[in-house]
C-alpha cells in the first residue's frame, strides 16, 4: 500500500469540494449578527490501532472521522456547532446555530476574503506514515514485545503491547481570512506486562510516542529499551515494600515526573482560568511563586514532540512562552478569546481534541530547564526521602490549587543512598507553594518518552512534559507505613 | 434527528459477507445535542451537535478486526468494509472470538422509558433560563460565594442500533437531560469550588433549578479554611458521591477483561468473601428510565438484575462473551460496545444495597475520623488493590463535624477496605448509574503534614 503525501491546502476543496466562496459564504453566515470573530475547523483523521495480549494480535481496528466546527465569539460568549457532514448546506446549519450566541442587531462586517494559507513551522514533516507500513510488520514488532519480555524474566505472566498511530488533516478560516492547513502525525507504543511470584502479582508500563515516523520505534532498539524498562518496572515493585505517610523530602527523576509541573503549575496558568478569576494563580504575574532554581517553559515547537503543533487549533503558530523565570511568575498560556478579552496576545496554546469541541488554553510540552547539580548529588544530599522515577496520572483542583500525581516506580533514600522500591503512593501538593520548595535542580533535564495526554473539560489532546532531576523539600507522601 | 435506517445495518452485513466475512455486526450510533452555559448570569457558551457513527466488526473465521466511520455514502462504506474484512485476514486467529451465541441474544425487549418524547432537545433560550435560575440561586447563598465557574444545562438524544449476521437486531432510542452549577466561594484566603448537578432521562424529573445551585453553594462554603492535618490512622467515612467511586471500582475489578488478563486483585475470588458481611451489591440493567439501563447489552444479550456481590460474598463477574469464554463462563449481560471498539465490559445500573443507618448516626459513631468529601488523582492499582488518593473533607471530633481539611491523602489496599465497611448509611439517591449511601469504613491511613 503506497501512501501518497497530502497537501492539506487543496485537501477538502478537493474531497469536498470547499472551494473560496463556500468559506467566504460560511463565515459570512457565521457572522450575520454583532461578532468579533468566527472561524471554521475542518478535520479529517485516519486512525489505525492493534493491539496484542497473550501473545495473540488479537485487536485491529482502523477509524475514519471528519468534520468541521463552526464557531463564533462575540464579547465572552461563545457559540460552536459541528457537523460530521462537511458539506454546504450542513455548515451553514452549524453557522446558523453557533451565531445565535451573538446579539440580533447586525454588525456591518465587512465582507470575508480568504486569503493563501500562511506560514508555518516545518516540525514534523514526516517522508513516510507509519499508516503506510504493512499491517503485518506492525503486529510483528508487538509480538517481538511479547517474546522479549516473557524472555527477560521467568516471573512475567502476562504481556500486553499495542500500537496505534493517526494522521489529521486539519484546516483552519478564520474571519481575518487567515487560512492555515498541516497534516498532522501522530503515533505511540505502550508495553504493560504483570509479574508474578508466589507472594503477589505487580504491574509495570511503559511507552513512547510522538510526531514521527515508524522508523523511530525500531531504530537503536527503542521498542526492546521500552520492554526492558516495563518489566523492571513490574519486577522492582514485586519487592516494593509499603510507601511512607507524612511530609517529606522528595527527588523527582528526570523526564515523566514532570507531570508534577503540568499538574502544578501548567493548567493554573491556563489563560481561561486566569481571566475568570478562577485560578490560584490569578493575579499573581511577577509574584515569587518558585524558587530561584526554577525556570519553566511550555514549548509547542519541539521537532517531532507528541505535544508540538505547527499552528494550534486556531491557526495561530505555536511558540515557546516562559511560565516562570527563575522563580517569578511571568505569563499565561493563551487562546485568541481569552489573549483578546486579557488584552495581551495569543500564545499558540488554543486546543481542541476534535471538531466535535470548541478550542480552549491548554500546554504543549511543559518543562523545567536544568540548573548545576549533578543527579548524584541530589540524591547523596538527602538523609531520608524518597526518590520517585516514574508516575501514573495526576490530577489538580484549579480553584484551591491542590494538585496529585501518582507514583508508580519509588525508591527510599536513606543516607544519600537509594535502597529499598516502595509501593506507588500518591504525592499531593500546593501548586503556588510546592516550586518554592525546589532546593536542587539537576543539570539532567529529559523530556517524557511521547506518552502524556491531558484531559480538561472533557476533551483530551496530546501533550509532552520534562524534568530535570530535582529536591523538594516537603510534599506529602500518601502512603500506607504511618 | 435522521432516523437510522435499519436497511443500511442489514446491506453492511450482506456486503461484508460479499467480501468474504463468515460473521460481523454492525453498531450505528446517531445523537444530536445542545448544551448552553452562563457565567455570572450572562450567557457564555452554546454548542449544538449532531453526529453519525457506523462501526463495523467482521470476522474471518476466528480472525476479527473493528473499523468505524463517519462517511454513510454506500459507495464508500462498501470500499470501507472490504478493507476491514482485508485487515481482519491479516489478524491472528483466536479460537475464543466470535458473536455471542445466538440463543442468548435478547428476543424480546423490555420497555424501559429511556426516552423523554415529550421533550427532545431543549431549545437555546429555555436551557439558558434553567442555567441562569441555577446559577442566580447560588450567587444568592451567601455573600462569600464571589465567583462562578458557571451553570450549564445539557440535553442530548442518541438512537442506538445493533444488528449482527446471527439474525440479531435491536434498537432504541435514549434522552438525558442534565444540569451542572459550580459556584466559588472566598473569605479572603484561598478560594473554593462547590459542584453540584442533577440528571435524569426525563426532564420533569430533574431536580428543581434552585435546589442544584443552592447545595453547589453550600458545597463551596463548607470548604473554606480547610486545612492539612496530621498523618494518623482513622475511621473513614464516604459521602455518597465518592461512595459511589469504590462501588465502581469493585465492579471494574469484577469485570472480565481485567480478569482473564490477571489486571485485578479480585482473580480467583468467584463465592469468596471480598468484603464485609453487610455488603450487597446488585448490578440491574433493567431499572425503568435508569441512566445504565438498556434493552440489550453491547452484544445484543438480554439485560438483567443479579448481585455483583452477596452479603459480602462475590456472586459473579461481569463478562461479555469473549471474557466468558477465556474464564469458562457464561455471559452476563454487561457488553458495553462503543462504535469504534469490539465490545468491552460494563456495569448496568450499579449500587451498594442500603444499610439501615442514618447519615447523623454514622458520623456520630466517629471519635476521632474523617467525613471525605472530594477525592482526586487515579492512585488506585486495581492489579494490586493498593490505593491512595487526594482528599478532602470535614474532621469528625467526637461525633460532630468541626473543619475543613484538605491537601491530604487516604490510603490503604482495596481487598482490606471493602472487608472493613463497617457502617452502611440507609438512603440511596440515584443521582448517576452508580450510586452508594453514605459509609463509613473502620481505618485507613491519612497521610498529612
Amino acid at each position: 500500500m503506497t501512501q501518497e503525501i497530502v497537501k492539506p491546502e487543496k485537501f477538502f476543496l478537493e474531497r469536498f469540494g470547499m472551494n473560496e466562496s463556500a468559506l467566504e459564504r460560511t463565515i459570512g453566515s457565521a457572522l450575520e449578527r454583532r461578532a468579533d470573530y468566527a472561524d471554521l475547523y475542518f478535520e479529517y483523521r485516519n486512525a489505525e490501532g492493534l493491539s496484542l495480549e497473550e501473545s495473540i494480535v488479537k485487536h485491529t481496528n482502523k477509524s475514519l472521522s471528519h468534520g468541521v466546527g463552526v464557531r463564533v465569539c462575540a464579547e465572552d460568549r461563545t457559540g460552536y456547532a459541528y457537523s460530521d457532514e462537511v458539506t454546504v448546506d450542513r455548515m451553514r446549519l452549524a453557522a446558523e446555530a453557533a451565531r445565535a450566541i451573538a446579539d440580533q442587531s447586525s454588525g456591518n462586517q465587512p465582507a470575508v476574503r480568504v486569503g493563501a494559507p500562511g506560514e508555518r513551522h516545518r516540525l514534523y514533516e514526516l517522508t513516510s506514515t507509519p499508516l503506510g507500513v504493512p499491517l503485518a510488520d506492525r503486529a510483528r514488532l508487538l509480538e517481538d514485545i511479547d517474546r522479549t519480555a516473557r524472555a527477560l524474566d521467568p516471573r512475567v505472566t502476562k504481556v500486553m503491547a499495542s500500537f496505534s498511530t493517526e494522521e489529521k488533516i486539519v484546516m483552519i478560516v478564520n474571519s481575518g481570512g487567515q487560512v492555515a492547513a498541516d497534516v498532522q502525525p501522530l503515533s505511540r507504543l505502550n508495553v504493560t506486562v504483570i509479574a508474578e511470584d508466589g507472594a503477589g502479582r505487580q504491574v509495570g508500563s511503559s511507552g513512547c510516542g510522538g510526531r514521527v515516523e515508524y522508523k523511530y520505534f525500531i531504530e537503536g532498539d527503542r521498542w526492546r529499551e521500552l520492554t526492558v524498562k516495563a518489566v523492571n518496572q513490574a519486577l522492582t515493585n514485586l519487592d516494593a515494600i509499603d510507601a511512607p505517610a507524612g511530609e517529606m523530602v522528595v527527588v523527582l527523576g528526570p523526564g515523566w515526573p514532570g507531570i508534577l509541573l503540568h499538574e502544578a503549575i501548567g493548567h493554573g496558568l491556563e489563560g481561561d482560568f486566569n481571566r475568570k478569576g478562577v485560578s490560584a494563580f490569578a493575579g499573581r504575574i511577577g509574584e515569587r511563586v518558585a524558587s530561584p532554581l526554577c525556570t519553566v517553559v511550555d514549548d509547542g515547537t519541539m521537532v517531532n514532540r507528541r505535544g508540538s503543533l505547527n499552528f494550534d487549533d486556531e491557526g495561530t503558530p505555536t511558540s515557546r512562552t516562559v511560565l516562570i523565570e527563575k522563580g517569578i511568575l511571568r505569563g499565561y498560556l493563551q487562546d485568541r478569546l481569552n489573549a483578546r478579552l486579557m488584552k495581551t496576545a495569543p500564545t499558540g496554546n488554543g486546543r481542541r481534541e476534535s471538531f466535535a469541541y470548541a478550542p480552549m488554553p491548554r500546554m504543549t510540552n511543559t518543562f523545567m530547564l536544568s540548573g548545576e547539580s549533578a543527579p548524584e548529588e541530589i540524591i547523596g544530599s538527602v538523609s531520608k526521602g524518597l526518590y520517585a522515577v516514574n508516575f501514573g496520572g495526576g490530577q489538580v483542583d484549579i480553584t484551591n490549587g491542590k494538585f496529585v500525581f501518582s507514583a508508580s516506580e519509588a525508591f527510599l533514600i536513606e543516607d544519600g543512598k537509594v535502597t529499598r522500591p516502595v509501593k506507588g503512593a500518591t504525592l499531593i501538593g500546593d501548586g503556588p507553594d510546592v516550586l518554592t520548595r525546589v532546593a536542587m535542580v539537576g543539570n539532567d533535564l529529559e523530556l517524557d518518552p511521547g506518552v502524556g495526554t491531558c484531559g480538561k473539560d472533557g476533551q483530551s489532546v496530546p501533550v509532552g512534559v520534562g524534568l530535570p532531576t530535582i529536591r523538594i523539600d516537603g510534599i506529602t507522601v500518601g502512603g500506607t507505613h504511618a | 434527528m435522521a432516523m437510522l435506517d435499519p436497511g443500511l445495518a442489514q446491506w453492511a452485513l450482506d456486503e461484508a459477507r460479499r467480501n468474504g466475512a463468515t460473521a460481523a455486526d454492525i453498531i450505528c450510533v446517531s445523537a444530536e445535542s445542545l448544551a448552553a452555559g452562563v457565567r455570572l448570569g450572562e450567557v457564555e457558551k452554546l454548542k449544538s451537535s449532531r453526529e453519525r457513527r457506523l462501526g463495523i466488526r467482521v470476522f474471518t473465521g476466528d480472525s476479527s478486526a473493528n473499523a468505524s466511520t463517519a462517511d454513510m455514502e454506500r459507495d464508500s462504506l462498501a470500499s470501507f468494509i472490504a478493507e476491514t474484512v482485508a485487515m481482519a485476514r491479516l489478524t491472528a486467529p483466536d479460537p475464543f472470538s466470535g458473536l455471542p451465541n445466538p440463543a442468548l441474544q435478547a428476543s424480546h425487549f423490555p420497555e424501559l422509558n429511556l426516552e423523554d418524547t415529550e421533550t427532545g432537545i431543549i431549545p437555546a433560550d429555555e436551557a439558558l433560563e434553567i442555567a441562569r435560575k441555577a446559577e442566580k440561586a447560588a450567587l444568592a447563598v451567601d455573600s462569600r460565594i464571589t465567583n462562578s465557574e458557571g451553570a450549564e444545562f445539557d440535553s442530548g438524544r442518541y438512537e442506538v442500533l445493533l444488528a449482527n449476521s446471527n439474525g440479531f437486531s435491536g434498537r432504541y432510542v435514549a434522552t438525558s437531560y442534565s444540569l451542572g452549577v459550580a459556584p466559588i466561594a472566598s473569605d479572603g484566603g484561598a478560594m473554593q469550588q462547590g459542584y453540584w448537578h442533577t440528571t435524569n432521562r426525563q426532564r420533569v424529573k430533574l431536580d428543581d433549578a434552585e435546589s442544584v445551585g443552592v447545595i453547589a453553594s453550600k458545597r463551596a462554603l463548607r470548604r473554606l479554611g480547610a486545612r492539612k492535618i496530621k498523618t494518623t490512622r482513622c475511621p473513614i467515612v464516604f459521602e455518597p458521591e465518592v461512595a459511589a467511586g469504590l462501588i465502581r471500582t469493585l465492579a471494574g475489578a469484577a469485570s472480565g477483561p481485567a480478569l482473564y488478563k490477571g489486571a485485578s486483585f479480585l482473580v480467583d475470588r468467584l463465592e469468596t468473601a471480598v468484603a464485609a458481611p453487610s455488603v450487597t451489591i446488585i448490578d440491574d440493567g433493567t431499572i425503568v428510565g435508569g441512566l445504565g439501563s438498556k434493552p440489550f447489552d453491547g452484544e445484543g444479550l438480554a439485560i438483567n438484575r443479579k448481585a455483583l456481590v452477596e452479603n459480602g460474598v462475590l456472586k459473579t463477574y461481569l463478562l461479555d462473551s469473549y471474557s466468558a469464554r477465556k474464564l469458562k463462563l457464561q455471559p452476563t449481560g454487561n457488553a458495553s460496545r462503543g462504535v469504534g471498539d469490539s465490545p468491552s465490559v460494563s456495569s448496568t445500573n450499579l449500587y451498594l444495597v442500603p444499610g439501615e443507618h442514618t447519615s447523623a448516626d454514622i458520623i456520630r459513631s466517629v471519635k476521632h475520623g474523617l467525613l471525605v468529601t472530594e477525592l482526586i488523582g487515579f492512585g488506585v492499582n486495581s492489579v494490586t488493590g493498593d490505593y491512595s488518593r487526594g482528599a478532602g473533607g470535614i474532621w469528625i471530633e467526637d461525633g460532630e463535624l468541626t473543619f475543613p481539611v484538605q491537601e491530604i491523602t487516604i490510603a490503604g489496599n482495596l481487598k482490606e477496605m471493602y472487608s472493613a465497611i463497617d457502617m452502611i448509611g440507609c438512603e440511596l439517591v440515584w443521582r448517576s448509574s452508580t450510586v452508594s449511601p453514605m459509609f463509613r469504613i473502620a481505618e485507613m491511613i491519612i497521610a498529612g503534614t
